[in-house]
């Protein structure tokens, strides 16, 4: 900064100190990043309205264009209803009283948190991929892999109580997990063969190996459709609620296995380990920390936690295992990890508010926006994260004062 | 003293060649173990050589099945055990691909033992399955040579699938094929500005194109396709036979009656190898991906020629996804690319970065595939989803045994800066 | 003689820095102009700016006598102004004639590289300037001398006037070097002009016409070889009297402390660079290893502190074989290591000092009790090294990669020197430093040194290893050649082992002359 510069940022009135700060500070480029993101979309949902496209046919510029603004709006709406509730809706039950309207006028605010749990349990599993330098991009095949283990459990290891089969059934899913996130991380460590490739590959074999089984051995005996038995009910996680709130025991599982993860990266030394490799491997090898095995229990500790998520949905929702459930956890947390600027407590608010983005946008179903919109939006949030620059010149912010920038992952990089 | 060479020698790890010998080894015992062992004597297997709705016949090629197992079975372990225990030196990886070699044709001979396989077909099957992934391939190459991760080859490709198919229904195959084109070149675009303008992680920024391709296409197609079905039917390109070539004996129906895809596939193989090695584009590319600053101090625009390969990759990754709809099924589904992006990915790193290897390994992913598909036809006791699943494990050993051995262009993944 | 380069009040301001503070400078035609002045001067900066790769604030340029805006290289080309880089810009996969057409190819039916053409013409300027190279050959398999003359052919292909010459000598042998000089009088001769930047003090009296001086972006004086000696320019170039000579008592070593029995390495290619090397390092003596950068030095430095595998031979520290152990196992024999690369290897930037500084020691006791990290505990052992060691910091939580190059350097001494050790390699361990933090660092080795720690110095700067070590192995193409005793080296007889002449053959030479 020149002297000049100094200066005329001496003058300065107090306020104008105070918007310079906030203009600085690191935390506003992840809000804009969103309001930018939920803006894109909208804008997205707007002009693939194909009535707004009829009536502009028809010369009725103006009438088309406000019908796709109000598609716009009505996407808004749906969205909001959806994740939070009804604002009447809620008035009117608790006005009535009755235990049941109350409950379902609340239910789909408790239902976002339902959908916040396994993005936890999987933003969890790539920020500390990115931490040590590792790009996971297999936590939907380690979530699917994880899922499958538990749901084994679940219905095939009978007369457990409760207190040990739940710990069981979630221990298999992380263990389902580890393995499919072992298989890459030994990949890489020994080979230098990337990890994106390989889980990405992972993935898919993990697609088959569960339709396999849904279709084989897992199969629900009598019937032909590709689902797996109920789960005993000694592997249900407890619900809080009577029907039709499903908010259960996994969202405050996730909440701790979220200080533990923090606890070991930053309190101890084997996460000194892990993010030492991640931040600058030679310097991790030259101080004597073995990459090989850092690169590996990474990628086991991501499988696993992947794994706790594939888990939690089996155990605590769906209790039983079908094709396809996940629909795409795995992915979307790539997003809420770069989100949550890969620290577990950002992961968690990142993942709340992913939580209640996916409930509402089964709303949005309803009212015709295809779920994808979704991730187009999380692609949108990657991008204004990934290049700060960018909202920061859009929204006219100055430079922040200590560089934000983070270092995620290297290249192909041998060794 | 002149010019100087350091000392060479001929290297191959000690823990190296004994894996080499014992897997080379593993698999001659699986061919008797389990090929051999399960057939009766005075099996015979049956290879049709001409593929189906060829007029050039040959005639079938039918051998007995139990003493050609066992005589490769011997072959291969003989290799094994001189691996193990004296080494081939530098033809390691040829012996062990010779050895592959003998592994998969045993099968064939054994799963096709008192049935017949269309070899013939299973090959022509090859050259259209290796398609998408040596386009893939290429699209990835010309990327890297410039110096740029790309990991969104499959979201290039399934935007191009998608629009391809939209505007194929509403006009004509040809301009579909453009708008593929385009469209594929537009996402790298912003490919190109996130990680040469902004400087972004680019395999952070080739993720989000993926993201940002696979939920537009899944939205669009949810949104519209599915609604309006005449726009999911573009029709498809039809294959025709080149005169005289595709009259040689075996070879000719096998490699020239193909639709566009196949031939344009073979034009680039040999266009992009001029074009890298033998033209001033070329240098400068392959300089801008070796060494960007020693580019720059002889006055060549690094960025600019980073974004003119990687808007070229792009193009490339658009008519590769035309492929899937244009050259195959003439619609669009989610997803329909199923990780044949990645695949050529790999096949790029296993062709060592330059254009007849990538075509080669796309070619062996071709083969895993169509045999896949070719076997669950035959019906051969092993699950289908166990057969789709070799081409993704086929990607994941192939990686493993290459990298780190390949010339990868030394700047790829950085960033350029003045400063 | 008229001037064929002009800089008028050139002024470059980076973040923070000012680099270049209004710097005059003249080229007359024919003439070796040097330009003198430590690391960090902003020698670089200032050349950089004339080949049109940085922008000035402030300032013009006039090329015989014409003012000229340069944005970037290819104009600085078109005014006939080459560079050859410290190091250096070849492309190691590409062959000597690919390098030298790049970004100015002769085609061939206008599509078509014509590599033959540019053979030919690269064949004509060697013999014309006695440059000798091959060129089908391909970089990456040439010596660093045979690239450099790559470097000067690529200027001579594009017909440049002036030549700058960025620090060229750091990478040869003194024999080299005079190599090298007679080439820059050749070019002279045929008409070009040159400038010189170095920051060594005997090749400036030895080589240039005339001497400016730059110290922190200002030029401090003008002079030339006939009205200077070393320690006008040193005390010019630094702004203080320094000392030329390491002060220093004769070594007493005794034990043995390293000992390196036949030992073979590979390089990433997998090729030989660390040929059946064998030595010794004592207690209380500085083991200096001379010889051309590229010559297996890295390699040896790798396999000894376990960072790469060994090939054959074995290593034994204090008695025990440590051949292929863990780095982490050899560091608690009681090794130290300054790396090569401090900012690649030796630290993390993006940590604050007190995580480098307990790099290698956060997992013992008393910075971790069982596994978990005692933070306050570090820091307080961090801030206590801070001031021992002379870290200028605002605090210990800042990072690592906000510091300068010599406090960076101090911060790896301080964790490296501070742990009980036996046993010190030095790679490299004032590259790139200024004059005050090179003498610090000096002085801690000695110290070491009489404190009966066994050093191994390893340097590509000669001078260097000739002032510390009280022994000197040089290696050349992964062999220890020799090992002379400090005392009866001289330059120029390391210097002539350093390219590969046979040691007694070398001797008897010295001995002639």
């Amino acid at each position: 900064m020149t002297n000049k510069e100094k200066e005329s940022k001496n003058n300065k009135s107090s306020i104008s100190v105070f918007f310079d700060e906030v203009s600085r500070s690191s935390w506003l480029v992840p809000i804009l990043a969103i309001f930018s993101g939920l803006l894109v979309g909208g804008l997205i949902v707007m002009f693939t309205t194909d009535e707004m496209y009829i009536l502009i046919g028809d010369g009725q510029i103006f009438e088309g264009l406000s019908l796709g603004f109000r598609a716009m709006v009505d996407s808004f709406v749906a969205l909001f209803t959806g994740s939070f509730g009804s604002p009447t809706k809620i008035i009117a039950a608790l006005q009535s009283g009755d235990d049941l309207l109350i409950r379902r006028a609340f239910n789909p605010f408790l239902e976002s948190f339902v959908a916040s749990t396994p993005y936890i349990f999987a933003g969890l599993a790539v920020a500390l991929g990115f931490k040590t330098g590792l790009f996971n991009i297999g936590a939907e095949g380690q979530l699917f892999m994880g899922a499958i283990f538990s749901v084994w459990v679940g219905f095939a290891v009978k007369g457990l109580p409760a207190i040990i089969h739940i710990p069981l059934a979630l221990l298999a899913g992380a263990l389902g997990g580890a393995i499919w996130g072992f298989i890459p991380g030994w990949l890489k460590a020994k080979t230098g063969a990337h990890e994106v490739i390989n889980t990405i590959m992972m993935n898919y074999v993990a697609f088959r190996l569960s339709e396999y089984l849904l279709r084989g051995p897992l199969m629900r005996p009598e019937t032909f459709t590709p689902v797996s038995p109920m789960i005993l009910e000694s592997a249900e996680l407890p619900r809080f609620f009577e029907s039709p709130i499903r908010f259960h025991l996994g969202f405050f599982i996730a909440l701790f296995v979220a200080w533990l993860v923090y606890w070991f990266m930053f309190k101890t030394k084997w996460g000194f380990d892990l993010r030492t490799v991640g931040a600058n491997p030679r310097a991790a090898k030259y101080a004597g920390m073995n990459i090989v095995r850092s690169t590996i229990l990474a990628m086991v500790l991501s499988g696993a936690l992947a794994g706790l998520a594939g888990a939690n949905e089996v155990l605590g929702v769906n209790h039983n295992l079908a094709l396809a459930f996940s629909s795409g956890y795995g992915f979307d947390a790539i997003a809420l990890a770069l989100l949550g600027k890969s620290h577990p407590f950002g992961v968690v608010l990142s993942a709340i508010l992913f939580g209640f983005l996916r409930n509402g946008a089964i709303r949005m179903q309803i009212v015709g926006i295809p779920v994808d919109i979704i991730t187009i939006i999380q692609a949108m949030v990657i991008i204004f994260i990934a290049a700060p620059a960018i909202v920061r010149s859009i929204y006219r912010l100055k430079e922040p004062k200590e560089s934000d920038e983070q270092t995620f992952v290297t290249s192909w990089g041998a060794n | 003293m002149t010019t100087t060479l350091r000392k060479k020698i001929d290297y191959v790890s000690p823990s190296r060649q004994r894996w080499m010998g014992g897997i080379q080894m593993a698999l001659a015992l699986g061919i008797w173990a389990i090929f051999s062992r399960s057939l009766e004597t005075g099996t015979f297997t049956t290879f049709v050589m001409t593929p189906g709705g060829s007029e050039f016949e040959l005639p079938n090629w039918i051998f007995s099945t139990l003493p050609t197992l066992n005589t490769f079975a011997m072959i291969a372990f003989a290799f094994g055990a001189y691996q193990f225990i004296k080494g081939f030196g530098k033809r390691t990886n040829l012996i062990l691909s010779i050895v592959v070699g003998l592994f998969v044709f045993s099968f064939l001979s054994w799963a096709t033992a008192e049935k017949s396989i269309n070899l013939a077909g299973l090959l022509k099957g090859t050259m259209v399955r290796a398609v998408p992934i040596a386009l893939g391939a290429f699209a990835a190459m010309i990327n890297e040579r410039a110096g740029i991760v790309n990991i969104a080859i499959e979201g290039k490709m399934l935007a191009g699938a998608l629009v391809s198919v939209l505007i194929g229904s509403l006009t004509n195959l040809w301009i579909g094929l453009i708008a593929a084109i385009i469209v594929g070149g537009l996402l790298a675009w912003v490919h190109g500005i996130l990680s040469i303008k902004y400087k972004t992680d680019q395999i952070i920024s080739s993720t989000v194109i993926l993201i940002f391709a696979t939920g537009l296409t899944s939205f669009v197609s949810a949104r519209f396709l599915q609604k309006y079905q005449h726009l999911n039917s573009s029709g498809i390109f039809h294959s025709f036979p080149i005169p005289i070539l595709s009259e040689i004996p075996f070879f000719g129906p096998i490699l020239f009656d193909h639709n566009i895809f196949v031939y344009a596939m073979y034009f680039f193989l040999f266009f992009l190898y001029f074009a890298l090695f033998q033209t001033r584009w070329g240098l400068r590319l392959r300089s801008v991906g070796e060494h960007p600053k020693a580019a720059d101090t002889l006055g060549i625009d690094v960025n600019k020629t980073r974004y003119m390969a990687v808007i070229l990759s792009g193009m490339m990754g658009g008519f590769a996804g035309a492929y899937f709809t244009l050259g195959s099924v003439g619609r669009f589904d989610e997803v329909m690319t199923a990780g044949r992006g990645f695949i050529g990915l790999a096949a790029m790193i296993f062709g060592n970065w330059s254009p007849f290897g990538s075509f080669g390994a796309g070619l062996l992913f071709g083969f895993a595939d169509s045999l896949a598909s070719k076997l669950a036809i035959l019906g051969v006791n092993i699950s289908s989803e166990f057969l789709l699943m070799t081409p993704y494990i086929a990607t994941m050993i192939v990686l493993a045994g290459v990298v780190g051995r390949g010339q990868m262009p030394a700047a790829s993944g950085q960033p350029y800066e003045k400063e | 003689m008229t001037n064929v380069l002009e800089l008028k009040g050139i002024t470059k301001r980076f973040p923070g820095v000012l680099a270049n503070d209004n710097i005059d400078l003249t080229l007359k035609k024919g003439e070796i102009h040097a330009l003198l002045g430590e690391n960090g001067a902003g020698k670089s900066t200032l050349m950089n700016i004339l080949y049109g790769l940085y922008q000035p604030n402030e300032g013009e340029i006039f090329i015989d006598g014409e003012k000229k805006i340069i944005n970037s290289p290819l104009d600085s080309i078109k005014a006939g102004v080459g560079m050859v880089h410290q190091h250096f810009m070849l492309i190691p996969v590409f062959t000597v004639t690919e390098n030298v057409m790049l970004g100015d190819e002769k085609l061939r039916g206008g599509v078509f590289l014509d590599r033959k053409v540019v053979a030919k013409r690269i064949l004509e300027l060697s013999q014309q300037y006695n440059l000798d190279v091959d060129p089908d050959a391909y970089v990456r398999d040439l010596s660093v001398g045979v690239q450099q003359r790559v470097e000067i052919i690529k200027l001579l292909y594009r017909e440049a006037k002036v030549l700058i010459f960025d620090e060229p000598t750091a990478v040869l042998t003194p024999q080299e070097a005079d190599g090298l000089f007679e080439v820059m009088n050749n070019l002279l001769d045929k008409g070009k002009s040159i400038i010189f930047i170095t920051h060594k003090l005997k090749e400036v009296l030895k080589a240039s016409d005339r001497i400016t001086v730059i110290r922190q972006g200002k030029v401090v004086g003008s002079t030339v070889p006939e009205e200077a000696d070393e320690e006008k320019l040193a005390s010019m170039m630094v702004g203080r009297p320094v000392m030329l000579n390491v002060d220093k008592d004769p070594s007493n070593p005794k034990d043995v402390v390293l000992d390196v029995q036949n030992l073979n390495v590979l390089d990433d290619r997998s090729q030989l660079a660390v040929d059946n090397v064998s030595f010794q390092v004592r207690e209380g003596e500085i083991l200096g290893i001379a010889g051309v950068q590229g010559n297996g030095q890295t390699q040896l430095v790798e396999s000894l502190t376990g960072l790469r595998e060994n090939f054959a031979g074995d290593i034994f520290l204090l008695g025990n074989k440590v051949t292929d152990e863990s780095p982490r196992k050899i560091t608690e024999f009681g090794s130290a290591h300054i790396p090569e690369d401090r900012q690649r290897d030796g630290l993390v930037l993006n940590y604050s000092i007190t995580d480098n500084l307990a790099l290698n020691t956060y997992y013992l006791d008393p910075f971790s009790v069982g596994a978990i990290l005692q933070e306050e505990i570090m820091k307080k052992s961090a801030e206590e090294l801070i001031e021992k060691f002379d870290i200028r910091t605002p605090n210990a939580e800042t990072t690592a990669g906000s510091l300068s190059g010599g406090n960076q350097q101090k911060v790896i001494v301080a964790r490296e020197f501070s742990r009980p050790t036996k046993f010190i390699v030095a790679s490299q361990p004032t590259r790139g430093l200024d004059v005050g933090s090179i003498e610090y660092i000096h002085a801690r080795l000695i110290e070491k040194r009489d404190a009966g720690t066994a050093v191994l110095l390893v340097s590509s700067e000669l001078d260097e290893v000739m002032q510390l070590a009280d022994r000197i192995a040089v290696m050349y193409r992964g062999e220890i050649v020799d090992v002379l005793d400090a005392k009866d080296a001289t330059k120029d007889l390391v210097g002539l082992i350093m390219a590969g002449v046979n040691p007694a053959e070398a001797k008897e030479m010295v001995k002639v002359e």
